[in-house]
C-alpha cells in the first residue's frame, strides 16, 4: 500500500470504499438486468477496474471536468451521480442522467462537471483538449481529468489531442486505463510500443506509469500528475489495470484464458483494499461489513427507482434536438 | 447601403462578433499569422491576439474537436475549414458530435460551435479539392447547415450563425468571395432556416442556393430576354429546410427547376422535388427538372472540368423544357 495516503481519516477511507463497492455492485446488478433484457443495446462494465476511476477522482476538485470513454458507469459514480440516474439511465427511463436519451455509453452529468460518455474511440479526447482551451482561456482555476482506454491510444484521436494539448500547455490529465485489451487484442499485438506512457515522450509530455489495483496507490498518483497540469500543462498517466468481464456482454472471451482471468481476479482491488483497511487501518470486519450492507440498500433503491421511473413521453422524441428555439419544420418532427 | 465583397461581409460578421462578445474566438489553420488562406482573418491576428485568433495544426480531427469542446464549455468557437473537402477528416467529430450532443446527453450539453467551409469547384483544383458535398452534411439532424448566395445573406447568416445556440456549418462557396453586392451599414442579422425570394418572376421558380444562386440569376436575366420571368428562391438553409416560399412560389407558376453546385443523385434537387410532389402534386404543370453537376470526379482540365459543372446555359435549358 502505498504510503502518503495516511493523512486520510477513517471516514475518507470507508467513503472511497463504500465507492468501490458501490461500482462493483452497480454492475453486477447490471449485467443481471442486462440478461432480463431490461437493459439494451451494449453493455460494457467496469468491474475490476474501480480503483483507477475512485482513486483518481478522489483527489479532484469540483471545478475539475470529467470526460471518459463509453466504460463510463464507475466514473459517473465517481463523479457524484447517483446509483438512480445511472441505473435509469441504463433502463433508457425519463429520469436517467440523460433522459433515456443516451444510454449505457452516454451517460452524463453537468451538475457534476460530468461531461460524458462517448462512445466513439479516441473521439472525446479533442473534446477534452476544447474544455481545457475554454478554461484555460478564461483563466478558470479547474483542470480536464480525460479517461480512455489503450485501445484510443492508437488512433489519430489520440495524437491530435496530445500534440495541441502540450503545444498549448493546456490543462488535462490524460489518464490512459491500460486494462491490456483493445476489446479482444491484447496491446502489444495493436501497439507499436508496449508502454503506453512512451507515446506521450515523442510530445515531450510528462508521464508516470502506475499499477492500477491499489486505490491509494492511484490515488498518490493522480495527486502528483494534478499537481504538475494545474498551472503548468498536460500529463499523462497509464495506469495498468484489468477487467474481469468482458470487453462487454456477450463477448466470449477467446483472447484470454481463464487462468489469466483468475490470477488478476486474486488481486482484486477491493479485496487489496479491504486487507488494507482491516490489517494496517485497524477498521473493523463490521464497519465494511456495514458498507457492503449500505451499497446493497442502495443498490436496491436505485432499481426499485429505475423500473418504477416513466418511459420518456413520446413527446421527447423532437426535444433537445436543437436549442434555439425556432426551427421549421422537417426537424421538430415529419415532413 | 454599401457595397462589400463576399469575403469583405464574412470579415466583417467575424471582426463584429469578435468585437461583441469575447467568448468568440477563430481556429484553424492559417487563420492568424498568414490572415487566412482566403484573406477572410487578415488583421485579426494582431488586433484580437493569438489567444483568439488561433493558428492550429494541420489536424482537422483536433480543429473540430476541440471547437466542440470549447462550445461545450461555454465558448463560441469558429472553426475555419481550409477547404469542405478537409471536413471529411473531421466527419466523425462533426457529425457524431456537433450534430448528437446535444440530444444524446438529453439536453445537457450544447456544442454551439461554427464550422466554417470553403466549398465548391472551377478553380481547377482537382478531384478532392474541388466537392460541393454539402447535402452530406444536410443529411444529419441536430446539425445546421448554411449556405449563403450574396454578400448581405452571408453577413447577416455568419453572424446568426456565431449567436446561435446549435452547432451551424457555415458553407461559403470559394467562387463567390470576390462577388458583390449591398450590405446595409448597421448591424443586422439573417434568420437560418428562412429561404428567401432573390428575384420575382410568374412563369417558372428556380430553387437554388450558394454560388447557383448567381449562376440562376444570370439565367433569369437571359430568360426575362425572350419574356420568360423566372421567380428565383435562394433556399440559403439546407437544414433546416424550409420549403415555405418555395411551394408558395411554385402554386403560382407550376413548374419548377432545382439548380446546384453538387451531383444529381441523392441531392438537394432530389430532395425539393420530392418534397413539391409531397405538398403540390396537383399543382404540378410540369415534370420538375434538376440542373446538377455531372456524375463525375472532377477533373482538372479546365474544359473538362467546366463540362462537368453546372452553367446558367444548362438552367436556360431546364427552364425552356419546362415552360
Amino acid at each position: 500500500m502505498a504510503s502518503g495516503n495516511s493523512k486520510l481519516d477513517k471516514q475518507e477511507l470507508l467513503r472511497l470504499y463504500h465507492e468501490m463497492v458501490l461500482v462493483r455492485r452497480l454492475e453486477e446488478r447490471s449485467a443481471i438486468l442486462y440478461q432480463e433484457g431490461k437493459i439494451g443495446g451494449f453493455l460494457h462494465l467496469y468491474i475490476g477496474q474501480e480503483a483507477v476511476g475512485t482513486g483518481i477522482l478522489s483527489v479532484r476538485r469540483p471545478e475539475d471536468r470529467v470526460i471518459t470513454a463509453y466504460r463510463d458507469h464507475g466514473i459517473a459514480i465517481s463523479c457524484g451521480t447517483s446509483a438512480r440516474a445511472v441505473m435509469a439511465e441504463l433502463l433508457g427511463k425519463a429520469t436517467g442522467t440523460s433522459k433515456g436519451k443516451g444510454g449505457s455509453m452516454h451517460l452524463a452529468d453537468v451538475e457534476n462537471n460530468f461531461w460524458g460518455g462517448h462512445a466513439i474511440v479516441g473521439a472525446h479526447l479533442p473534446l477534452a483538449a476544447g474544455m481545457a482551451l475554454a478554461d484555460k482561456y478564461r483563466g478558470e482555476a479547474g483542470v480536464t481529468i480525460c479517461f480512455f482506454g489503450d485501445g484510443a491510444t492508437n488512433i489519430g484521436y489520440f495524437h491530435e489531442a496530445l500534440n495541441l494539448s502540450m503545444l498549448w500547455r493546456l490543462p488535462v490529465l490524460w489518464v490512459c486505463e491500460n486494462n491490456l485489451y483493445g476489446m479482444g487484442t491484447a496491446v502489444e499485438r495493436a501497439s507499436a510500443v508496449s508502454q503506453i506512457r512512451q507515446k506521450a515522450e515523442g510530445y515531450g509530455m510528462p508521464n508516470a506509469r502506475v499499477e492500477g489495483m491499489d486505490v491509494l496507490e492511484v490515488r498518490q498518483a493522480a495527486e502528483k500528475a494534478l499537481e504538475a497540469v494545474r498551472g503548468n500543462g498536460p500529463f499523462l498517466l497509464e495506469v495498468i489495470t484489468y477487467r474481469f468481464r468482458g470487453h462487454s456482454m456477450g463477448d466470449p472471451e477467446r483472447y484470454r484464458t481463464s487462468d489469466e482471468v483468475q490470477k488478476y481476479q486474486a488481486n482484486d482491488p477491493i479485496g487489496i483494499f479491504r486487507r488494507h483497511l482491516i490489517e494496517e487501518r485497524k477498521i473493523k470486519v463490521e464497519e465494511l461489513d456495514t458498507e457492503e450492507t449500505k451499497v446493497e440498500e442502495e443498490v436496491e433503491d436505485a432499481v426499485r427507482f429505475a423500473e418504477s421511473s416513466p418511459e420518456p413521453a413520446p413527446e421527447e422524441l423532437f426535444r433537445d434536438i436543437y436549442a434555439d428555439p425556432v426551427v421549421p419544420q422537417p426537424d421538430t418532427g415529419q415532413s | 447601403m454599401a457595397i462589400l465583397t463576399f469575403r469583405e461581409a464574412i470579415s466583417q460578421a467575424l471582426w463584429e462578433e469578435m468585437e461583441r462578445d469575447p467568448r468568440v474566438l477563430i481556429m484553424g489553420e492559417e487563420v492568424g499569422v498568414w490572415g487566412g488562406t482566403y484573406a477572410v482573418t487578415k488583421g485579426f491576428f494582431d488586433h484580437f491576439g493569438p489567444e483568439r485568433v488561433l493558428d492550429t495544426p494541420i489536424a482537422e480531427g483536433v480543429i473540430v474537436g476541440a471547437a466542440n469542446g470549447a462550445a461545450m464549455a461555454g465558448l463560441r468557437p469558429v472553426a475555419e475549414l481550409m477547404t469542405i473537402n478537409f471536413a471529411f477528416l473531421a466527419m466523425d467529430q462533426i457529425v457524431n458530435h456537433s450534430a448528437k450532443l446535444r440530444s444524446m446527453f438529453g439536453g445537457q450539453i450544447t456544442a454551439p460551435v461554427v464550422i466554417r467551409a470553403v466549398g465548391g469547384g472551377g478553380r481547377q483544383l482537382g478531384a478532392t479539392h474541388s466537392q460541393t458535398p454539402d447535402v452530406v452534411f444536410a443529411h444529419f439532424p441536430g446539425l445546421k447547415v448554411v449556405a449563403p448566395g450574396t454578400p448581405h445573406d452571408a453577413k447577416g447568416l455568419l453572424k446568426a450563425a456565431i449567436r446561435s445556440e446549435d452547432p451551424v456549418l457555415f458553407i461559403e462557396h470559394a467562387t463567390l468571395y470576390q462577388a458583390k453586392g449591398e450590405v446595409p451599414e448597421g448591424e443586422y442579422l439573417e434568420p437560418i432556416g428562412v429561404s428567401k425570394i432573390q428575384r420575382p418572376g410568374r412563369d417558372v421558380t428556380i430553387v437554388t442556393y450558394s454560388k447557383m444562386l448567381q449562376v440562376s440569376l444570370q439565367a433569369a436575366d437571359a430568360l426575362a430576354r425572350e419574356g420568360i420571368e423566372a421567380e428565383v428562391v435562394d433556399l440559403r438553409s439546407l437544414r433546416p429546410l424550409d420549403m415555405g416560399p418555395v411551394l408558395e412560389s411554385f402554386r403560382r407558376t407550376n413548374r419548377a427547376v432545382i439548380a446546384e453546385e453538387g451531383w444529381r443523385s441523392y441531392g438537394i434537387g432530389s430532395e425539393v422535388a420530392a418534397r413539391i410532389y409531397e405538398e403540390a402534386f396537383d399543382d404540378v404543370d410540369a415534370p420538375i427538372e434538376r440542373v446538377a453537376q455531372m456524375e463525375v470526379p472532377l477533373p482538372y482540365n479546365r474544359d473538362l472540368e467546366q463540362a462537368a459543372l453546372p452553367k446558367a446555359d444548362d438552367i436556360i435549358a431546364a427552364v425552356r423544357r419546362v415552360v
